[in-house]
């Protein structure tokens, strides 16, 4: 076999054999997206549950609560990041990593000082890599973040939100991570976590005739204990709810990647498979040809 | 009909249970909390315990819950814990 025609076969099988392994991991990832999907869907009635028991706090008693007044001035936010643990995800970190850093120079012509917090590995090489410091981060539980994590996280952000600015604490928090859209697209998201502004309705048709009630609502101890109880853990679902996006996303990202990939290894096999045809048949004619200069070598 | 109670178990990744029931009990901060039909609404603050629920067969339902809150409007029961499960 010529010299040739076996550089174009090692070509092809080594194409081959990436396929099989982009292949394997665009399908891992499209099961992972339902699954995702799924944790996104069950995780949903808690989080509305509480935001809606937050805004009834708020609408049927008058207590204030640190977590949701607007400070005089802002002079110190943070910004938690939501990144995957594994790349081979297409754009993915590095949309929200860009959109994270629009924010950050938006923040600081503002004049406020920012600080990092980060979740999941690659957020976390980007900083190590430009020797950037953080305050916090998370890895190894990005693929499929349960609420332990999210629990950590509210905790970790609550604790720097209290803290006086003078000791490095925060008056401000962003989240900011990938919006799962469809299997195309995700979007980078910005929200704002911190101060709390409280949403969803309370003229929900559940809960009818806000008048007569509101003289009747009962909150046990006392509406400030129940805000003191409640916020934590509205700021802890907002968090799950970024991480189980972010998952989503993530496997989402990965599928189309890897898409991708295995139809570039086909392009590649399909050409290599036309050169090494070629290159096959120049073999075969040469020999033909020095048989037959042979014969008519011998004869003459 | 008598009128039952429309209670929803939440917990903080999955639905726990919902349906209808007869009687709610919970305990809270201050003690066990019992509703029935046409309770005046409450939001209470859960203790570390369960929330025994009386369907309106008379059958009952025992959930563990943790961290979480309980709320009456309008004979809608809802208790949304971090953690909560079925025993």
């Amino acid at each position: 076999m010529g010299a040739q025609l076996r550089i174009y076969r090692s070509k092809i099988r080594s194409a081959q054999t990436t396929k099989k392994i982009t292949r394997a991991m665009e399908l891992i990832s499209a099961s992972r997206i339902a699954k995702a999907l799924a944790r996104v869907n069950e995780a949903g009635p808690y989080t509305e549950e509480l935001s809606k028991a937050a805004a009834l706090v708020a609408v049927h008693s008058n207590v204030k609560h640190a977590l949701t007044t607007e400070p005089a001035k802002i002079t110190r936010a943070a910004i938690v990041l939501f990144t995957s643990d594994r790349g081979l995800a297409g754009a993915f970190n590095s949309q929200v990593i860009r959109s994270a850093l629009q924010l950050e120079t938006l923040l600081e012509e503002q004049g406020k000082t920012v600080e990092w917090f980060l979740v999941g590995r690659k957020a976390v090489g980007f900083f190590a890599f430009r020797r950037r410091a953080y305050l916090g981060s998370w890895i190894g539980e990005t693929d499929e973040p349960q609420f332990e994590l999210a629990q950590q996280i509210g905790q970790k952000i609550i604790e720097t939100f209290f803290t006086h600015e003078a000791d490095g604490g925060v008056n401000e928090v962003h989240l900011v991570f990938n919006q799962f859209v469809s299997s195309i697209t995700q979007t980078p998201t910005v929200r704002r976590l911190l101060p709390l502004e409280i949403e969803g309705k309370v003229e929900d048709p559940s809960i009818p005739a806000p008048p007569v009630l509101r003289a009747e609502y009962e909150f046990e101890p006392n509406a400030a204990t129940v805000l003191d109880a409640l916020l934590p853990a509205y700021i802890e679902s907002r968090v799950f709810y970024a991480l189980l996006q972010s998952a989503a996303s993530k496997h989402a990202a990965t599928q189309k990647a890897m898409k991708s990939a295995s139809d570039n290894a086909d392009k590649l096999i399909t050409n290599y498979t036309r050169l090494a045809n070629n290159a096959r048949q120049a073999e075969i004619t040469q020999q033909i040809s020095e048989i037959v200069g042979g014969a008519d070598a011998l004869a003459s | 009909m008598a009128k039952v109670l429309n209670v929803s178990v939440v917990a903080a990744d999955h639905r726990v249970w919902s349906g209808e029931a007869a009687m709610v009990v919970a305990k809270t901060a201050e003690g066990e909390l019992g509703v029935l039909p046409g309770h005046q609404p409450v939001l209470a603050l859960l203790a570390k315990g369960e929330v025994r629920v009386t369907l309106p067969g008379g059958e009952r339902i025992t959930a563990n819950a943790e961290g979480g809150y309980f709320s009456v409007a309008a004979d809608i029961v809802t208790i949304v814990a971090s953690q909560a499960e079925l025993v």
